[in-house]
């Protein structure tokens, strides 16, 4: 293997870096971005009905399990997508993304305490609006702890794309594997782990950002 | 008015929580629903806002059938306070507060306003404001919690055993405040709990539920405690009755007798027996025993503490105390007098027992006292 100094290869290439790691993000992110969306109205179900939470709960279970592979290869046989398309991967990563938040955000939405829902109906919340200004800010802390690890396995599985032809940083991996060039393979792997770090790094700050109650001091205060 | 006619709340199991209630809840009173575990008062409590809806019977809220509003409506024009008070802990106590002015389309600076005004009312300082509900103690979450409920300034107010996770002290003193709020507000006040002392205190009118759901006994807690209804009630009102019922009846009639004082670093001088040492504001400290050396100046040190203090209105001769407050200054004095002190805290006098059973006779035989 040609193991090489960077120099050389990194400046002249440093576009095509780039633009693999802006596809990388986009191949990643906005799967989990759906799957966020898609998971509030599942979880709540879930923590609504329990029949919905037996069907939902295992549901996701199993869904996790599957093996990125497979699922990659049997999307565009399901939907009927041509074989490059990114929503090859997307579609995987959001099915993950879904089922690592419904359980949690089931779980986050049912430990909201019973007399603040019901102190929110007796004051004359409508149960939408209750659920959204109420019981979702509530359920936050928990939201964005299933949302960090949702999002950096996003971005470790997005690499996976690139056995089927879908770019991002996994096709410089791919692409460096075949050229034989370990700086160009090196290079992706830490750009993965970098995002990862990063985007992990700023989902903790914007959770703890909007969430100013739970760091509020447990001590009681006298005036 | 809250008018509750044949109420029945059945649920699917068969379990009957309420039994064909009947019962009309006066404007502008303090109504209390007592009761056992298991009586249906908390579930009565609720129908009135539509939390809980009965199967058979209706509630008339001012003649109004409350299943012609929209819940959500109905409920923010009716307060509601809760045993933890409920608070969201994700909002500020200000925005707590603020929650219903906010939910009829105040704007916001209105509705914080008008909750920054409601805090001072309840008595929370204003640097309570910009806190979390986590950061307060109990007693201070249950302010709010009566703050947030009388913040869209709502006619009626329902209270589900708002006191009863608070230590005694502060439970006394959120009692307090509440008739204080009361005699100021004047709403329409359901107020649920198991303590029949606190119904006893707090209510205008008392409604005692039997387990089941069916009422006992509604009446005024005088006639409660003067007239049980049956044994349930008599035994549910507990011991002490006829004591607790003092609580209702005037002092005005028992005579002050004259009590000998003496200034603390004044020389006792040629008082007998028991003697009430007092400071320059002829406030009482405490008891000069019949013991006590003859010699030299009473000092506050060396005093006998004193019973319960029986406050009259010296200024408007006939208003004072209750019998009870009278009775027990005498009953606990160690010198089996009771003190007898204006609004100021001065002592005016004394009072024995003797005269207060006296007292109680006379008013027995004018009819005052319900038998």
């Amino acid at each position: 293997m040609n193991v090489d100094w960077p120099w050389p290869w990194l400046p002249r290439n440093i576009d095509d870096i780039v633009e693999a790691t802006g596809e990388h993000l986009y191949l990643a992110l906005l799967p989990v971005l759906v799957g966020l969306l898609v998971s509030i109205p599942l979880g709540w179900a879930a923590s609504r009905w329990g029949w919905a939470r037996l069907i939902l709960v295992p549901l996701a279970g199993v869904l996790y399990t599957i093996p990125s592979l497979a699922l990659i290869t049997l999307v565009p046989l399901v939907l009927g997508t041509k074989i490059i398309d990114p929503l090859n991967v997307q579609v995987p990563l959001a099915i993950y993304t879904v089922a690592l938040l419904v359980r949690s955000i089931s779980d986050a939405l049912i430990a909201v305490p019973g007399d603040v829902t019901a102190a929110a109906t007796a004051v004359g919340y409508r149960p939408f609006r209750r659920f959204l200004t109420v019981e979702l800010p509530l359920a936050i802390p928990v939201i964005v702890a299933g949302l960090r690890v949702a999002t950096v396995s996003a971005m470790s599985l997005a690499s996976v794309g690139a056995l089927i032809g879908i770019g991002g940083l996994g096709g410089l991996i791919t692409e460096g594997f075949k050229r034989n060039n370990a700086v160009e393979m090196v290079v992706a792997i830490l750009l993965i782990v970098l995002i990862a770090l990063v985007i992990d790094a700023l989902l903790l700050l914007a959770g703890k950002a909007i969430t100013p109650w739970t760091r509020a001091r447990r001590a009681v205060v006298k005036p | 008015m809250i008018e509750f006619q044949a109420v029945t709340k059945q649920y699917p199991d068969g379990t009957v929580a309420v039994d064909s209630l009947d019962i009309t809840v006066e404007d502008g009173q303090i109504t209390v629903f007592v009761g056992p575990s298991g009586c249906g008062k908390t579930t009565s409590l609720r129908m009135i806002n539509r939390m809980i809806d009965p199967t058979g019977g209706s509630i008339l809220l001012d003649g109004k059938d409350i299943r012609e509003s929209d819940p959500p409506l109905l409920r923010r024009g009716i307060g509601y306070v809760i045993q933890h008070a409920g608070l969201f802990p994700h909002r500020t106590v200000l925005d707590n507060v603020a929650t219903v002015p906010l939910l009829t389309g105040t704007s916001k600076r209105d509705a914080r306003k008008k909750a920054a005004e409601l805090l001072e009312l309840v008595g929370l300082d204003a640097g309570f404001a910009k806190r979390y509900p986590a950061q307060l103690s109990g007693g201070q979450q249950q302010r709010v919690g009566v703050a947030r409920a009388l913040a869209a300034d709502p006619p009626v107010l329902l209270m589900d055993e708002p006191f009863s996770a608070v230590d005694p002290i502060v439970r006394d003193d959120l009692q307090q405040q509440l008739l204080r709020l009361q005699s100021e507000l004047d709403k329409t006040i359901v107020f649920v709990t198991h303590d029949i002392d606190e119904a006893i205190k707090l209510g205008d009118k008392v409604a005692v539920f039997r387990v089941g759901g069916r009422l006992a006994q509604y009446d005024t807690p005088s006639a409660l405690l003067a007239k049980p209804a049956d044994e349930f009630v008599s035994s549910f009102v507990g011991r002490d009755r006829g004591y607790r019922a003092l609580g209702f009846l005037t002092a005005s009639g028992v005579p002050v007798g004259p009590l000998a004082t003496v200034k603390v670093g004044e020389p006792r001088g040629t008082t007998e027996g028991w003697t009430v040492a007092v400071d320059a504001d002829n406030k009482p400290l405490g008891w000069v025993s019949p013991d006590a050396a003859e010699e030299g100046t009473v000092s506050a040190d060396g005093l006998v503490s004193g019973g319960s203090l029986f406050e009259v209105d010296s200024t408007t001769s006939g208003t004072a105390g209750s019998l009870r407050n009278a009775l027990d200054s005498a009953l606990s004095s160690p010198a089996a007098v009771g003190i007898a002190v204006d609004k100021e805290g001065a002592v005016v006098g004394g009072v024995t027992a003797d005269k207060v059973l006296a007292a109680l006779a006379e008013a027995r035989r004018s009819g005052e006292v319900p038998t």
